[in-house]
């Protein structure tokens, strides 16, 4: 009888959302809520921020998915990974100016070859630079505590930030403009230019055979299979340091890729700017889920929107409420990073990942 | 199973020091002559390198010859071995030698490569340095947990300083023990002193508000968490001249908030102790000086907290955290308030340095906290020892010597001796991420480890992989 008087009475909804988990849908409610008056207000700059905020995720994507792809494998933040696509991107220039003498403003096929042979030059350099970094770096301390290989991460980015440093100099360098800026399309105030177009074209593909490679290949196969579980693995025959170069040659070579789409999409370059944009790639694949490679994708989209938004976007008017603008850019990082500390506090898996043993 | 380490630089010597041993004293001689042996080995290697390297270089420089006879006579004889008072005649002399420092540095000799010894301004910065690595050893030291963004501690310090001794908040009018400022000027003018005290508990009250909601999280989580909050920070002191667009200015933006009030101990105490206590810093004759005292003074006092802090239950708690977190919470460590406590030690020690530099320098901008000043600080207690706090205090003097002066000095003796045209200060960040490097692949546990942690390291994790990693 007594027991039966103590038995807890059955919730009306069968989920019952913790009040962490309620706060946190507030907060993105009230987000999505202040979006969708900004679209109705201006709706035909909206549309155009958004696709400029899609170009920028793109090219956040590539080195989201570095990172995403080196912490799945190793469960290690390779701090140095930014500075990697910083090196690739000032390589692409580099190479594309004195090797392939273009110029700014050239035109013709000439530039979509010089652009390919650029793109296979910088993919192969920051591939295997990551790859030496993996193993001078981070493979003789694979036993180690874990705060070890961490601070050679940082010291390994701040060696690669001088050399940078020491070759470019301490200010921006000017980067050929020649992916062409005429439009697209120009629907109803709506334009989108070439030049971003382009960058989401090639973007695609390297995706594409990425997710070919680690889902299809024997390699890949091998990767996840590292991932799993490292000591298993070696057992079942597969080689795990060559499996984790491998793993630190892709992810380098996606940097060098990034790094020449945005050395010619923001057509300036400087030394430290890898290490910030590598934070917020970072962001981006803990926000996907990290270790999931769909996660960073779309992490680095809704980062790259948010980030175009906080940008573009300014105050407004709609059915005579005042809509009131972002912080704007001055506080882009503090926002991204704001947004870094939310997920990690209220969903640590980000939102596609799965909830490990440990709560990430 | 251990794991393979790289020899030392020193372990070739230390095996032929065993061989010469054993030839000299026989197999079997006991601990007691074996340990007076090689301290006389010591004493000759020591006072044979001297005279090699000293009487070349300076030519029989007297200050040379003296500073060396003193280390000499310091550090060769066993002094510990003296009943009761022994133990204190190295930390005692030290002391002594380090406050006496402003009375004869600038007649000390100079450095081959590295110049002359530091001047007294120079000197404080390093301490108030040597300050903020002890706070930062609590959490990475003692507690295990990686922290990139200590520099926010320091912000925060540095900027409580500035608000209430200053004249940014000029519609308020609030004066409390400060000195040098006249009673009708406008803004809060509190006694440094006390906010000093301020300054500490605000940190670690912000230490406390981080630390809660990512403290659960795995350690490189934590790290990257620390390190958006130590990038939030500076771009909060940028901005926050117009907050959000509300016209509220609290932190001046970029022109920083200058001047910050001098401490000082007022008129009257400066005339009852006869002029021994300074009644204003900043206008005193032997202004730098009487900063470099109390920088000695502030150290002190954090080197006492942090070695009662690591002796007592909470510091065995955090040790026992950092060693293995999961056997630490089977035998009831409460990891999450363990950890908080350790963010909150180390961020109370981080807003004193700030404080104290901020009323030292007179002014705060939002340029000094940047990421680089993380990673500088974190360089310090890596390459000083994890865990060892006077490892640590090396560490930062040298770190922020190299800083200030060294790097320069370095630089332009290549240049001048190797005909080479590098701007070394240039590229210092280059060469801490070099230190970061090199001594966690060749000597983790830093140049002068506590036992304990050289032990971890040495045994490392305990999920050893099957493969070998060495090829």
């Amino acid at each position: 009888m007594v027991t039966e008087a103590r038995r807890p009475p059955v919730p009306l909804l069968a989920y019952r959302p913790s009040l962490t988990a309620i706060f946190g849908l507030a907060l993105v409610g009230i987000v999505l809520v202040w979006l969708v008056l900004q679209l109705l207000a201006e709706p035909a700059d909206f549309v155009e921020i958004s696709l400029i905020g899609v170009t920028t995720g793109a090219i956040y994507a590539l080195v989201a998915l570095g990172y995403t792809l080196v912490y799945g494998i190793l469960e290690l933040i390779n701090f140095a990974h930014g500075d990697v696509f910083m090196l690739g991107g000032m390589l692409s220039a580099t190479v594309a100016a004195s090797w392939f003498g273009l110029e700014s403003g050239q035109t013709g096929t000439v530039v979509w070859f010089s652009i390919i042979g650029t793109l296979l030059i910088s993919m192969a350099f920051c591939g295997v630079l990551n790859a030496s970094i993996e193993r001078v770096a981070y493979r003789p301390l694979r036993g180690a505590p874990r705060l070890a290989p961490l601070i050679t991460a940082i010291g390994m980015s701040f060696i690669l930030q001088n050399v940078a440093l020491a070759w470019k100099g301490p200010n921006f360098i000017e980067v050929v403009d020649v992916l062409p800026h005429s439009n697209v399309f120009d629907i109803a105030g709506v334009s989108y230019a070439w030049n971003k177009l382009i960058v989401v074209l090639i973007t695609v593909p390297v995706l594409i055979l990425l997710l070919w490679l680690v889902e299809q290949s024997r390699q890949g196969k091998a990767m996840r299979a590292t991932a799993q579980d490292m000591d298993a693995s070696a057992m079942m025959g597969i080689n795990v340091n060559r499996t984790i170069s491998f793993t630190f040659l892709i992810a380098g070579a996606l940097a060098g890729a990034a790094g020449l789409l945005y050395a010619l999409y923001v057509t300036n370059i400087r030394y430290d700017q890898g290490f910030q944009l590598g934070l917020i790639a970072f962001t981006a694949a803990v926000l996907g889920g990290i270790g999931n490679l769909p996660g960073a994708v779309l992490g680095a989209l809704l980062i790259g929107l948010i980030q175009a938004y906080n940008e573009g976007l300014s105050k407004s008017e709609v059915f005579g409420i005042t809509v009131p603008a972002p912080p704007g850019g001055a506080w882009t990082q503090s926002i991204v990073f704001t947004i870094l500390i939310l997920i990690l506090v209220f969903r640590p898996e980000g939102l596609l990942g799965e909830r490990t043993p440990e709560g990430a | 199973m251990a794991r393979r380490r790289p020899r030392g630089f020193l372990d070739p010597v230390r095996e032929r020091v065993d061989v010469l041993e054993r030839r000299v004293l026989g197999p079997d001689a006991t601990p007691v002559k074996r340990a007076t042996f090689n301290r006389a080995l010591t004493a000759l290697v020591i006072l044979v390198l001297g005279a090699l390297i000293f009487a070349p270089l300076y030519g029989f420089d007297p200050a040379a010859l003296l500073a060396w006879l003193v280390s000499a006579a310091l550090y060769v004889p066993p002094w510990e071995s003296i009943p009761r008072v022994g133990r204190f005649v190295r930390p005692v002399a030290t002391l002594v030698l380090v406050i006496a420092y402003p009375f004869y540095f600038d007649s000390m000799f100079t450095i081959p490569i590295f110049g002359p010894f530091p001047d007294i301004a120079t000197g404080v910065v390093m301490l108030v340095f040597a300050m903020m690595a002890i706070g930062l050893n609590i959490v990475v030291g003692y507690a295990g947990l990686l922290d990139l963004g200590y520099v926010a501690f320091y912000a925060i310090g540095s900027y409580t300083a500035a608000w209430f001794a200053s004249v940014q908040f000029a519609n308020r009018t609030v004066h409390f023990g400060s000195v040098g400022i006249g009673p009708t000027v406008p803004g809060f003018h509190i006694s440094i002193w006390l906010l000093l005290a301020l300054a500490a508990f605000l940190s670690a009250l912000v230490g406390v508000i981080i630390g809660l909601p990512t403290l659960r999280l795995r350690g490189d989580y934590l790290a990257i968490v620390t390190l958006g909050f130590g990038e939030i920070m500076p771009q909060i002191a940028r901005n926050g001249d117009n907050f959000f667009g509300t016209g509220f200015n609290l932190t001046n933006g970029p022109n920083g908030i200058t001047p910050v009030d001098s401490p000082g101990f007022g008129a009257t105490l400066h005339r009852v102790t006869g002029g021994v206590l300074p009644d204003n810093y900043q206008t005193a004759l032997n202004s730098d000086n009487v900063f470099f005292w109390t920088a000695v003074g502030l150290v002190l006092f954090t080197i006492f907290c942090s070695l009662r802090l690591r002796d007592s239950r909470l510091g065995r708690a955090w040790i026992a955290i950092r060693e293995d977190e999961t056997a630490a919470a089977a035998m009831g460590v409460p990891l999450m308030r363990t950890k908080t406590w350790a963010y909150a030690g180390g961020a109370f020690f981080g807003g004193i340095a700030g404080a104290y530099y901020a009323s030292f320098k007179g002014s705060t901008f939002p340029g000094d906290f940047f990421f680089n000043i993380s990673v500088m600080i974190l360089c310090m207690v890596v390459l000083g020892g994890m865990g060892n706090i006077w490892g640590v205090i090396v560490g930062a003097l040298f770190l922020t010597y190299l800083d200030r002066e060294g790097l320069a000095n370095i630089g332009a003796w290549l240049n001048e001796n190797l005909g080479l045209n590098i701007e070394v200060p240039k590229y210092e960040f280059g060469i801490f991420g070099v230190i970061l490097l090199v001594v966690m692949l060749f000597r983790p546990e830093g140049l002068i480890p506590s036992a304990r942690r050289k032990a971890e390291f040495e045994e490392g994790v305990h999920d050893q992989p099957l493969y070998d990693v060495s090829h």
